[in-house]
């Protein structure tokens, strides 16, 4: 198994483990996990980070910090340090669980239990082939099926229901021979037939029941079940997953807790020469650089060119940083007949002689996006330490010298791993480039008050509901700078509030003359005394800044606050590193500070009958009252 | 490779193993001289061994092997093959 081959190999680990032995930091524990590890050096790894945790967990780590329950079948105990560290690795704190050997489903079942002490926030199933398929021939292979897939399915649903928790099933390790050959399917009660079912039938159910899938079939297919499992150790140890497979175990289940937290990167950032294309295009001209059908160098570029397109069209940003003259480097977009990337691909597009790190960070700003979602990929080893170094939250795989393998490196480094995919997701490049088209109209239009005119934008808001619960969830879970109180929330939180009550729960759309914005706000205040509603989120997508939806937003709040009796709102400020920009929020909107926390925070009330409503250039429609809805 | 280039690569798996720079085997070494070689870091031992001399141990052998000495034939044998 190729374990961690797109993190850098780093040769002083050992002496940097052993400073971390007197006192390591989080920053430099984070960076021991952001190398290639082996098993054993995971667990030394998980010491110091048990030492660690000892001492007191930092404040902002334990802000949402994870409790994981592994309910297995077999062996598991060599697998929970990976999940401590894979966790690290992120920057987030893990707490493991394991059921006792073969107590999983009383465990589940018994209120009293270890594992309901524990409260979990994420439960994963991993069942070894054995255990739900026996050793032999089936009688009833069919009902056999039914019957597992039936059992599986009501354990989800029970977790669910216990813990309000993301769930997570492994697929069946195929540990099982063929007993007929390449033309399994023909024996129906074959063991390794029906397990193939099994994990076919799994998928098709984890996708009804919002469960999300740890594909181990698809990985031992990839590595070779035995990178995986080892037979002897089975006997010796009921390990259905060997030491040596744990580290990429633990960070291919982090991958689904990031991915579920709105964590995972969102922006693929492309060097040029050598990356894109082979050669230098300010040397070699468009004529000359190597791309395309006729050569395998050209044909591995392409290839390449081929991934980038398809994560762009699910959802992925995609942006150049290149240090080429701008004309130089827009040259093959334009004339090179076998290029596949589009301009119009490239949400941001970099090209100039400054340092790759400042750019980074210009293409953040520009895109609205933080640092920790994009994904360097370059194929110059300088550039990518220096990267490292000047940025450590970027991500920068280290890509091997053949292009042909740079979208294997990408893909396995699982930067990008998504559970669901929104209709946002699917328009998302479009979406960047329309606002390419609003920024030059923005330039073209002689003041700004005219240029939101010309938008014609519509605010379109209505109730949390079913449909928009992904959505809703994924923004709660990744909007950081507008955002008043970075208040997290999962899917069950959020579908709890769908609920009649009287939480008022807004979701917010906007429209404008260039497209749909999907969803870009939402509000949630609940009621605190009869007549005050108390604001506990509100957020805001960084795509819609500058807009006034913040004016149109507080406009209606008011009026729905009022609708409802209310006499007061209630609002917070809490501090996060990058929230800054909303600490006078409240104030803008004329609430009267109540209070001051000690880290800054701070408390608002606003008497409703004072509010003078805010001009803004939206229109407000309630989407329930519009006919059938959108 | 004789016993002794044996023995040195094994005290360095122990000492990754038991997160301990400080631990010295030699071939008298037993499971009970070391308080951590329980059943799981038996597993571990077993594994590392393997990964670092490129050999496979016996479902039989993973079961009787409980002390240094043992452990260094066994590789010998394997490693002679």
């Amino acid at each position: 198994m190729n374990g961690f081959w797109w993190l850098p190999d780093d040769s002083g680990w050992k002496d940097r483990l052993k400073e971390a032995r007197s006192g390591g930091t989080w920053a430099s524990l984070m960076a021991l996990a952001n190398a290639r590890l082996d098993f054993v050096r995971t667990n030394q790894l998980d010491r110091r980070l048990t030492e660690f945790g000892a001492q007191g967990i930092p404040e902002d780590r334990l802000f949402a910090p994870i409790r994981f329950a592994v309910l297995a079948s077999c062996t598991v105990d060599q697998l929970l340090p990976s999940l401590r560290v894979a966790a690290l690795r992120r920057g987030l704190w893990l707490t493991a669980y394991r059921s006792e050997y073969g107590q999983y489903q009383q465990e589940l079942m018994s209120v009293g239990s270890e594992l309901h002490r524990f409260k979990p926030n994420v439960v994963l199933f991993s069942f070894d082939a054995r255990h739900l398929l026996g050793n032999g021939l089936l009688q009833e292979p069919e009902h056999t099926v039914n019957l597992a897939v039936e059992r599986i399915v009501g354990l989800w649903r029970q977790a669910r229901g216990q813990f309000e928790c993301q769930v997570i099933q492994q697929t069946l390790l195929p540990t099982f021979v063929p007993l007929m050959g390449n033309n399994e399917q023909r024996l129906p009660a074959s063991p390794n037939w029906l397990l193939a079912q099994i994990n076919t039938r799994l998928r098709e159910c984890a996708d009804a029941e919002g469960v999300d899938i740890l594909a181990l079939d698809d990985r031992a297919a990839r590595d070779g079940i035995g990178a995986w499992h080892s037979a002897p150790l089975w006997h010796s140890a009921k390990q259905d997953i060997s030491p040596g497979a744990a580290p990429l175990w633990g960070d291919l289940a982090l991958r689904l807790v990031a991915a579920r937290r709105g964590l995972s990167a969102k922006c693929l950032v492309l060097d040029l020469d050598n990356t894109l294309w082979g050669g230098a295009v300010g040397d070699d001209g468009v004529e000359g650089i190597v791309l395309g059908q006729g050569s395998a160098a050209g044909e591995a570029f392409l290839h390449f060119q081929n991934y980038a397109k398809g994560l762009s069209q699910r959802g992925i940003i995609l942006a150049v940083c290149s240090k080429n003259d701008e004309k130089n480097a827009l040259a093959p977009f334009a004339s090179h007949p076998d290029m596949v990337l589009k301009t119009s691909d490239i949400a941001c597009f970099v090209a100039n002689w400054n340092d790759k790190p400042s750019n980074l960070q210009s293409i953040a700003n520009q895109l609205n996006i933080g640092l920790d979602s994009l994904v360097f990929v370059d194929d110059n080893p300088f550039e990518r330490n220096m990267v490292r170094q000047a940025l450590p939250i970027v991500m920068v795989p280290e890509l091997p010298e053949d292009p042909a393998l740079f979208s294997q490196c990408v893909a396995d480094s699982g930067y990008f791993e998504a559970v669901t995919l929104t209709p946002e997701d699917l328009g998302r490049t479009q979406n960047y480039q329309s606002n390419k088209a609003r920024e030059q109209l923005r330039e073209s239009a002689a003041d700004p008050a005219g240029y939101l005119k010309s938008l014609e934008m519509k605010l379109i808001w209505k109730p949390f509901d079913a449909i928009g619960l992904q959505r809703i969830t994924q923004l709660i879970n990744k909007t950081n700078q507008f955002n008043l109180t970075t208040r997290r929330y999962t899917e069950a939180e959020v579908a709890a509030i769908l609920e009649p009550g009287n939480t008022l729960a807004l979701q917010l759309r906007l429209v404008d003359k260039f497209g749909d914005h999907g969803v870009i706000g939402v509000v949630i205040a609940r009621p605190a005394e009869a007549d005050v509603l108390d604001i506990e989120t509100w957020l805001m997508s960084c795509r819609v800044f500058g807009r006034g939806v913040e004016d149109a937003t507080a406009n209606l709040l008011v009026r729905e606050a009022k609708k409802r009796g209310g006499q007061y709102l209630v609002g917070h400020y809490r501090p996060t590193q990058k929230n800054r920009m909303v600490k006078d929020h409240y104030l803008a909107l004329g609430f009267k500070n109540t209070g001051r926390q000690q880290d800054d925070g701070t408390d608002w009330c606003l008497a409703l009958e004072t509010y003078v409503p805010k001009s803004t250039f939206l229109d407000i429609i309630d989407e329930t009252t519009v006919e059938g809805g959108k | 490779m004789d016993r002794h280039a044996i023995l040195d690569k094994l005290t360095a798996v122990f000492r990754d193993i038991f997160d301990d720079d400080t631990i010295v085997i030699s071939l008298e070494t037993t499971a009970k001289d070391i308080e951590e070689w329980d059943s799981a870091n038996h597993i571990n031992i077993i594994v590392a061994t393997e990964a670092l001399f490129g050999i496979r141990f016996k479902s039989a052998e993973i079961e009787e092997l409980h002390n240094v000495g043992e452990f260094v034939a066994l590789i010998e044998r394997k490693l002679s093959k």
